[in-house]
């Protein structure tokens, strides 16, 4: 490879599809690729993260990626000075977000070391204390976060502000919590990094250690020694399967079967022990039910708490289920004993030298690993539950002002714009004129759409520009899975006819019906046995995975959400094909092999 | 039974000098439950009452005693009269009783294989061990006792006649003991490995196989499906599938084997399913955990018997080429606590 011929587009030659143009002013100037660096940017190897973000961005979830990426540097750059590597940097281009990561200049990585030993240092030997404060912090954030309301503006300042001389205005309040809002929303991401980093670091050395002693262990194998079998992201499921059984134990199963979820509430609360199941419905709900059936990091995700319909339908499953005599539970105390013999005889095959250091490892691994697993519940799911749930009740009071049309309208902003719109609101209910916004936004939002529409016609490149020799990049391999090899895939140098690769993510190898989904809306079509296709999935997918045989993602590494929901679930899992979701169709017969990470399509 | 014959149930530890290694396998294969095809040993005590109850060990001495080892044509003519002597002699009549009983317990007519099992197979020159007989499809008591007889008259092959000489070994010490098994009607056949060949990775199982008897595998006459099973996951992590065009098969009438062209269709398909391959990959990795170390397993699938209970073990000796390997590579310190994570972040694995 050459500088004169990339192995991937540069990011100034991709143009926008058409209907897109201008799409760079939907975003921050910092955000896009700007035309008089192109020799900078196009000397960096960018890839597509649309393992978190599959979708173009409408302006304001731009303030996911912003906050994740951001947040996740700061650690590596700033708190812990991980030796060789800093913080991620991104961009979005034609809707998409491509990474690229930075690494420490080599000469600089020795002089990290002793602050590094020093500060990740305190946070592993101090890994339970300060974790269970960040569990009290988040929970405190989320509270914030929960209190902030957004009230309509009234006709007159109330009196008692009057009599009691405030001399301020609600406008105020509305500024202040909409800005508290977005710091909270910043802190969540931080809060997120705390931990994860370190937690990836402690495992990529015992997977490292694992690959040593034994070239060529899978890498679920190890992936499987350091698992979890409790972990609060399976919690929600849970919560529905024992719903599931004490709703056939009280004898309401029947009111469950049909119905909205108004008339199974009502239908139940007529059954002689009704009120019992209708409270443990009700108890289930916080938190549990800030799940989303999304990844968190989209305005349009659905979270099970605003659709009850979601959790119902998975929870009717469960009972039709259970009363066909099958078993719902996760065989949690069968995943401990896998677990426990799968480390017992690598162990037993291990060089008698090493078995002190695996043991050192394995257990630290195993101190950090429930984090890796615990935070996504508490940060994408709980955490963005009630940040989305703020957002949609400050649009929805917008677009009753007038500003807008549809209740999404707001999402169509950045969220600086917003800002300027909260002013707008302010301002001409102060002066007693006119809001200017009602007669601007809604044809530019109609602009906007149309803008998003046309770039989600067009896929994103999996890179830009050259990749390095080799990736060194830890955070690159751990995170998103991305290793030389993987490169190799995307470019497809070794593709076969019908066939397609991607990572063993999940150990088992089975033949079936492939079902395609590209949005969690049509969960509600798999079929028992068929086999899941999709671009990526949802750890809160779960509930589908009792009835599939097999996953099949177009992104994602072995510490992806839908590895780690695969392999406890038992099922193969190949992840990162690529374009698997585009090149199969639903209906077509297809070979997981998630042992190899050979996808082959029979048909 | 009698001290010229065990069952394969019965034979213990303290027994294994008298049976040879073969037998002690498959009696040791027996006790600790796994599955193999039923039979018994013919012991070295029923060799050497052949030997010393007829005038067979003076009359194969006074052959030796004229052979010029260093002569092709000696040898072979003093081999082919020992192997006259022994057919001139019928079987001590103890041993013969025992035989008959012995095959009388298998069943009647059943056909069996009646394998040599020397005493002196754990040589390192593994060619040796293929210098005695194996005759399968024996049907009657009658063939049954002729190939035993058989069998031991192999120790006296001008091959086998010249190794021991060249190894300093004497000719009339090395014993033999005979194993009687019942015969498998084998749909599928082939060795497990617990190992890597190619490498010596104990996290491997490799499992040759193909149609019919393991025989045409073991010689290297068809070249077999090769599958890589991940010893613990128990997870098949590579089929390679080969074009087995002949396969080794009972034929009923003529109480023997033929070996015979396999159809198109079933040439280049895949001989067992995936089901069948882990369920082989757990009977060698039994046997390992049992006998406490690598081993070289030969199995089969029975035909006749239902599945679940139609793989049988054949036998199993422990992998000599990579246990007996000195360790040679360095040993490598390991970085422990913050300076592995170091370690692991200035070199992650997927970079290497």
């Amino acid at each position: 490879m050459n500088a004169h011929s990339p192995l991937f587009p540069s990011a100034y030659d991709l143009k926008a599809p058409a209907g897109a143009e201008g799409w760079e002013e939907l975003y921050p100037y910092y955000l896009t690729f700007q035309p008089n660096l192109r020799e900078k940017e196009d000397a960096k190897f960018w890839f597509c993260d649309s393992q978190h973000w599959p979708n173009p961005f409408k302006p304001f979830d731009a303030i996911t990626v912003e906050y994740a990426v951001r947040c996740l540097g700061q650690y590596n750059t700033r708190h812990y000075l991980v030796p060789p590597a800093n913080g991620v940097d991104y961009r979005i281009h034609n809707g998409y977000c491509y990474m690229s990561p930075i690494a420490v200049a080599p000469d600089l990585i020795e002089g990290r070391i002793p602050q590094f030993l020093e500060r990740a240092g305190h946070y592993f030997q101090n890994w339970d204390s300060l974790l269970e404060n960040w569990h009290k912090k988040v929970k405190a954030n989320i509270a914030e976060m929960e209190a902030l309301s957004f009230e309509k503006l009234p006709e007159t300042v109330p009196l008692d502000w009057i009599t009691e001389g405030r001399g301020v205005d609600p406008h105020l309040d509305i500024m202040a919590n909409y800005d508290a809002a977005i710091q909270l929303l910043y802190k969540t991401w931080q809060y997120h990094f705390e931990f994860l980093n370190l937690g990836y670091a402690a495992y990529l050395d015992f997977f490292g250690f694992m690959k040593g002693e034994f070239p060529t262990i899978p890498d679920q194998a190890i992936a499987k020694m350091v698992q979890g079998v409790d972990s609060d992201l399976f919690r929600p499921d849970d919560e529905l399967k024992k719903l599931a059984r004490l709703a056939i134990e009280l004898g309401v199963s029947d009111a469950l079967k049909s119905g909205s979820v108004d008339e199974v509430l009502a239908a139940v609360a007529q059954k002689e022990h009704g009120q019992a199941w209708l409270d443990a419905w009700k108890a289930a709900q916080d938190p549990w039910f800030n799940f989303t059936s999304g990844n968190g990091f989209y305005s349009t995700d659905k979270y099970w708490i605003d659709h009850l319909d979601i959790p119902m339908g998975y929870l009717r499953d469960y009972v039709s289920r259970a009363q066909a005599g099958k078993e719902i539970e996760r065989p949690t105390a069968k995943l401990i004993a896998e677990r426990d013999r799968i480390t017992a005889e690598y162990q037993e095959m291990m060089n008698p030298e090493a078995v002190e250091a695996f043991q050192g490892k394995l257990g630290l691994a195993r101190v950090v690993f429930p984090y890796v697993e615990n935070h996504n519940f508490y940060i994408e799911h709980w955490s963005m539950s009630v940040f989305w749930r703020k957002m949609r009740e400050l649009s929805k009071l917008l677009m009753e002002e007038g500003f807008w049309p549809t209740e999404d309208g707001m999402f169509y902003l950045t969220r600086q714009e917003v800002r300027d719109v909260l002013f707008d609101y302010g301002n001409a209910w102060a002066t007693g004129g006119e809001w200017i916004g009602p007669s601007y936004w809604p044809q530019e939002i109609e602009r906007r759409s149309k803008i998003i529409d046309a770039l989600a016609t067009q896929p994103p490149q999996p890179a830009l520009n050259n990749p390095p020799e080799v990736i060194t990049e830890p955070f690159t391999i751990m995170l998103w899975g991305i290793t030389s090899e993987s490169i190799q895939n995307w470019i497809g140098a070794d593709e076969e006819e019908g066939a397609l690769s991607g990572m063993a993510a999940s150990p088992g190898a089975v033949e079936g019906i492939a079902r395609v989904i590209r949005s969690p809306d049509q969960l509600g079509e798999i079929e028992d046995g068929e086999i899941l296709v999709a671009p990526v999935t949802a750890p809160s997918w779960a509930p589908v995975f009792g009835k599939i045989k097999a996953t099949v993602t177009d992104i994602g590494g072995m510490m992806s959400h839908a590895a780690i929901v695969c392999r406890e679930y038992g099922l193969p899992a190949v992840t990162g094909t690529g374009n698997g979701s585009s090149k199969i169709t639903t209906g077509q017969k297809i070979r997981v092999d998630g042992n190899t990470g050979k996808v082959t399509i029979l048909d | 039974m009698s001290a010229y014959t065990l069952e394969f149930s019965e034979i213990g530890r303290a027994d294994h000098a008298r049976v040879g290694g073969k037998c002690a396998s498959l009696g040791e294969m027996t006790r600790a439950g796994v599955a193999v095809p039923p039979g018994f040993a013919v012991t070295t005590d029923a060799y050497l009452a052949m030997l010393d109850q007829t005038r067979l060990r003076e009359e194969i001495m006074a052959q030796i005693a004229r052979v010029d080892f260093d002569n092709v044509d000696s040898l072979e003519r003093a081999a082919q009269a020992i192997q006259i002597r022994f057919r001139s002699h019928h079987l001590p009549e103890a041993v013969e009783a025992a035989i008959r009983s012995g095959y009388a317990e298998i069943g009647e007519g059943t056909p069996v294989a009646v394998r040599s099992s020397a005493t002196a197979e754990d040589l390192p020159d593994a060619s040796f061990a293929g210098q005695q007989d194996t005759y399968l499809w024996v049907c009657g008591a009658g063939d049954v006792v002729e190939h035993v007889r058989d069998c031991w008259a192999s120790l006296f092959t001008a091959r086998a006649m010249k190794y021991r000489h060249d190894a300093n070994l004497g000719q009339i010490d090395v014993l033999m003991s005979v194993a009687v098994q019942k015969m498998v009607n084998a749909r599928a056949a082939g060795v497990a490995m617990t190992l890597d060949p190619l490498n010596g990775d104990r996290t491997k199982i490799v499992i040759d196989a193909s149609y019919g008897l393991g025989e045409l595998v073991v010689s290297g006459v068809v070249t077999p499906d090769n599958y890589r099973v991940e010893k613990v996951l128990m997870e098949v992590l590579e089929r390679r599938i080969s074009d087995k065009h002949m396969e080794l098969v009972p034929d009923a009438a003529a109480a023997t084997t033929v070996e015979r062209e396999v159809d198109e269709a079933r040439r280049t398909a895949q001989c067992l399913t995936d089901a069948e391959i882990i369920a082989v990959a757990n009977l060698a990795k039994d046997l390992e955990r049992q006998n406490g170390c690598p081993q070289d397993v030969e199995w089969a699938i029975d035909a006749d018997l239902a599945d679940g209970h139609n793989l049988l073990a054949l036998q199993a000796r422990p992998e000599t080429v990579w246990s007996q390997k000195k360790e040679d590579k360095p040993k490598s310190a390991y970085a422990t606590g913050m300076m592995g994570i170091v370690g692991a972040l200035n070199n992650p694995i997927g970079s290497r």
